[in-house]
């Protein structure tokens, strides 16, 4: 499988200099979190006219990788960034930037739901004007995956955020949920900016470009909900038989998807889980520090120690704090990003199945006799053609896509590690300038009798 | 059902006065036993804060640690506490010299000291003028309990809490094994980052065990406090007895001067009889007033004596006081100290830990 790739195999992070995704405080930073590491292979497979300055290879060099360890200290603006990727003076591979901010309610007679504000910025000649801004809501995410999965059945789409989360939900709206929702937004967005296929697709295009009128006139042209359905079950009927047929290499894909969806599922409710571990911790500590200078309040002789450690204890209490919100801004949203990209996955393999599964079918039927014959071969030629362009497309961006989750996973992990660095640090400074003003008031005394 | 015993192996000198240094053999010892010495000490010298026992049942515990007075975690502690109560006594300028915690070192029997004083104690009463100081030190003593114990239950709270954030990392190593068996590039980065996960997760058991030593320091204070009450209890009882004296010899004082003038101003049974039955001999009030005056006399010296024997009480109690406080703020200090010692140990592991990790997660 990796034999045929001319792309560069550079030790890419998946971040552009700048910063990993979502991590930006508020505007949201227009730079995906991938990087298009297969993209000359993918434009010989599909065989679509695109520019070549596009697909430039894009090679990391050490010295990048270094700034990639950032600190989420740092402030990450958007403009910023744009600077340092000038002043990298790279082979310029992005021209196409997008934002997703600014969430605001609309409530209307039926129903009450959230507009996202989406701004693009690009270069490229094909799009009419340099800038545009849209709203677009929930719904039109969903459309949009919906045509791009249509488009190209066996690519790897990029996974939307969930529509809602069952358990623990009190109120639709609440603002951690639009947050975590915005960022995943804008994480979708930007995967399929970065995908070398998927870029050029016209229906994202028009989602990024077009007014609310043009979007619902243009979503109206297309098959309707009910042959979509038809399909759906016949898809669902004849994937089975797919799966008899199946090369052996995606016999293996499908055995790591199965697994990767275990593991990154526990994972993802470990992390969870000690998310809300540290924030009890974090809840607790507030009380703890308080009580020192309640007790200094009668105790002459030992007030300046207890206020002391009451003053520790605090600034311990806002580093855990600071852990926290590092871990929700920087391991959770990947994590769980994954989890819904091994759903994906499946999905995909299912549909590389069922196309097969029409192959199959057509051949069958020639092989008895069952139908009319002499259209057969034709048929038969064309779904084979079909075959292999799938397989093909999936094989390449199966690769790309790994590549992209190592370095995902190793970045986000690698944070998490730097936070509970950083904390441990923080706290074992406050203690040890604690114990030397101490032990330097204790030298000043004079030393008394020891019992 | 039994308790287990406590071993004390000891190897005291005991100096007695003339110089010479026993040696003794080790005995054993049960926790009720303790409880005994303790109650001596405490009817026999009323104005000594007598230091307290460690706590008979395990209190403000954490869910983690066991609530069972068996486990062997608890017993050590109990055992240090103990030790450090006989050390204290042993330390204390007076208590050290006492007859009775000698024979407690040393001999195998040990008789049970039932005394009326030790009822006393827990008697209520109500007394007209109050030392301020011994008042203030209620109030102080009443304080540090209650601050004590708030701060005890939060330190269980958080110390859980700290338990859990550890705990659950220790699953990142499990599934992180697991996975790299189908990662062919990241399986070893995530394999060793796993085994620093699993390091990390089993430091907490001896991060949490050592901050249980210094929870037993402050527990020996909350304990300390309750002692300080005794001390202000008992002046207070013999505040009561003076005051109780004073009364009763100022009404016998009256009853004489009404008796020798003719006067009747209080009453008196004499008096109802004399009103019913007819004024008495002057003979026969001579004799009363004889009585009285030989009672009051008696009671002017009691009075005298109590006086005495108060001032006495204060002046040692507030020697004693005294020491204590320098006691106090010495260890409370100290243990604030080891507190702070403990929580740079932690954070010092902690570096080290996800160093490691991050080494491991970098190179996946």
């Amino acid at each position: 499988m990796e034999g045929e790739r001319r792309a560069s195999q550079a030790p890419s992070s998946g971040l552009p200099a700048g910063g990993a995704d979502g991590e930006s405080p508020g505007g949201g930073a227009p730079f995906p979190g991938s990087s298009g590491s297969s993209a000359v292979l993918q434009a010989e497979v599909l065989d679509l006219d695109e520019d070549e300055d596009d697909l430039e290879v894009f090679s990391k060099d050490a010295s990048l990788m270094d700034m990639n360890s950032f600190s989420p200290m740092m402030p990450t603006s958007p403009l910023s960034m744009i600077n340092q990727i000038k002043f990298e003076d790279e082979s310029d591979l992005k021209d196409l930037f997008i934002t997703v901010d600014e969430p605001e309610s609309h409530v209307t007679t039926i129903e009450t739901f959230i507009t996202y504000r989406i701004i693009t910025k690009t270069s490229r000649g094909e799009f009419d004007s340099s800038e545009f801004e849209v709203r677009r809501r929930y719904q039109d995410f969903l459309w949009l995956k919906g045509k791009l999965e249509e488009a190209h059945p066996t690519l790897i789409i990029p996974p939307l955020p969930e529509k809602f989360i069952v358990k623990g939900m009190v109120e639709r709206f609440n603002d951690d949920f639009i947050e975590t929702r915005r960022k995943a937004l804008h994480k979708f967005l930007n995967r399929i900016a970065d995908h070398p296929t998927l870029t050029f697709n016209e229906d994202f295009k028009i989602f990024l470009t077009a007014q609310a009128w043009e979007l619902s006139s243009h979503k109206k042209q297309g098959p309707g909900l009910l042959s979509r359905m038809g399909q759906t079950v016949r898809a669902v009927a004849s994937s089975m038989r797919g799966v008899k047929n199946r090369p052996e290499e995606f016999m293996e894909m499908n055995n790591f998807i199965e697994l990767f969806s275990q593991k990154i599922n526990l994972i993802d409710k470990i992390s969870q889980r000690i998310y809300k571990e540290e924030r009890e911790y974090f809840d607790e500590m507030k009380e703890y520090g308080p009580i020192h200078i309640l007790w200094s309040a009668s105790e002459e002789d030992l007030v300046d120690t207890l206020k002391d450690v009451a003053s520790c204890i605090d600034r311990c209490c806002k580093a855990t704090e600071k852990r926290m919100s590092g871990l929700s801004e920087a391991l959770l949203p990947v994590v769980h990003e994954y989890v819904l990209y091994s759903e994906m996955l499946m999905g995909v393999m299912k549909r590389r199945d069922q196309i097969q599964a029409e192959l199959d079918s057509k051949v069958e039927a020639l092989t008895y006799k069952k139908a009319d014959t002499d259209l057969l071969p034709e048929e038969i030629g064309k779904l084979e053609d079909k075959v292999e362009c799938a397989n093909n497309a999936l094989k390449a961006d199966w690769e790309r896509w790994k590549q992209n989750m190592q370095n995902d996973i190793k970045l986000a992990f690698t944070d998490m590690a730097e936070e509970n660095i950083h904390y441990y640090e923080q706290c074992l400074a406050t203690w040890e300038s604690f114990l030397t003003s101490q032990t330097n008031l204790h030298l000043e005394e004079a030393s008394e009798d020891k019992p | 059902m039994y308790e287990t015993c406590v071993v004390l192996f000891l190897f005291r000198s005991v100096e007695h006065t003339d110089g010479q240094s026993v040696l003794t053999d080790s005995l054993w010892r049960r926790y009720s036993e303790f409880e005994l010495l303790r109650s001596y000490l405490l009817v026999y010298y009323p104005h000594i804060v007598v230091p307290p026992l460690p706590e008979k049942r395990a209190e403000f515990v954490w869910h983690k640690l066991s609530a069972d007075n068996m486990d062997p975690d608890f017993v050590e502690r109990r055992r240090i506490g103990l030790e450090n109560f006989l050390l204290r006594i042993a330390s204390h300028p007076i208590l050290c010299r006492d007859k009775i915690f000698y024979l407690f070192l040393t001999q195998v029997f040990f008789f049970y000291l039932a005394d009326s004083r030790l009822k006393a104690l827990n008697a209520t009463f109500r007394v007209k003028n109050p030392d301020k100081r011994f008042t203030d030190l209620k109030h102080y003593s009443d304080e540090l309990q209650s601050v004590i114990s708030h701060l005890l239950r939060v330190r269980a709270r958080v110390a859980d809490r700290l338990y859990g954030v550890y705990k659950v990392h220790g699953n990142y190593g499990r599934v992180f094994s697991e996975w790299s068996a189908i990662e062919k590039e990241m399986g070893d980065g995530l394999q060793s980052a796993g085994h620093h996960m699993d390091v990390y997760a089993s430091s907490i058991d001896d991060i949490l065990e050592d901050e249980e030593h210094y929870a037993d320091q402050l527990k020996e204070y909350l304990f300390y406090a309750e002692a300080l009450r005794a001390v202000c209890r008992k002046h207070e009882l013999m505040q009561y007895d003076l005051e109780m004296a004073a009364q009763d010899l100022a009404s016998k004082k009256q009853q004489c001067e009404e008796l020798v003038t003719g006067t009747v101003r209080t009453f008196s049974l004499k008096g109802m009889t004399t009103k019913l039955f007819g004024q008495e001999t002057p003979e026969q009030r001579e004799a009363r007033i004889k009585v009285l005056e030989e009672q009051i006399n008696e009671g002017e010296q009691q009075l005298k004596s109590k006086n005495l024997e108060g001032r006495e009480f204060v002046k040692n109690a507030w020697a004693d006081i005294e020491r204590f406080k320098e006691q106090k703020n010495r260890d409370l200090k100290e243990a604030l100290i080891s507190y702070a010692v403990m929580q740079i140990s932690m954070c010092k592991k902690g570096i080290q830990v996800w160093t490691n990790a991050k080494e491991c997660f970098s190179k996946m």
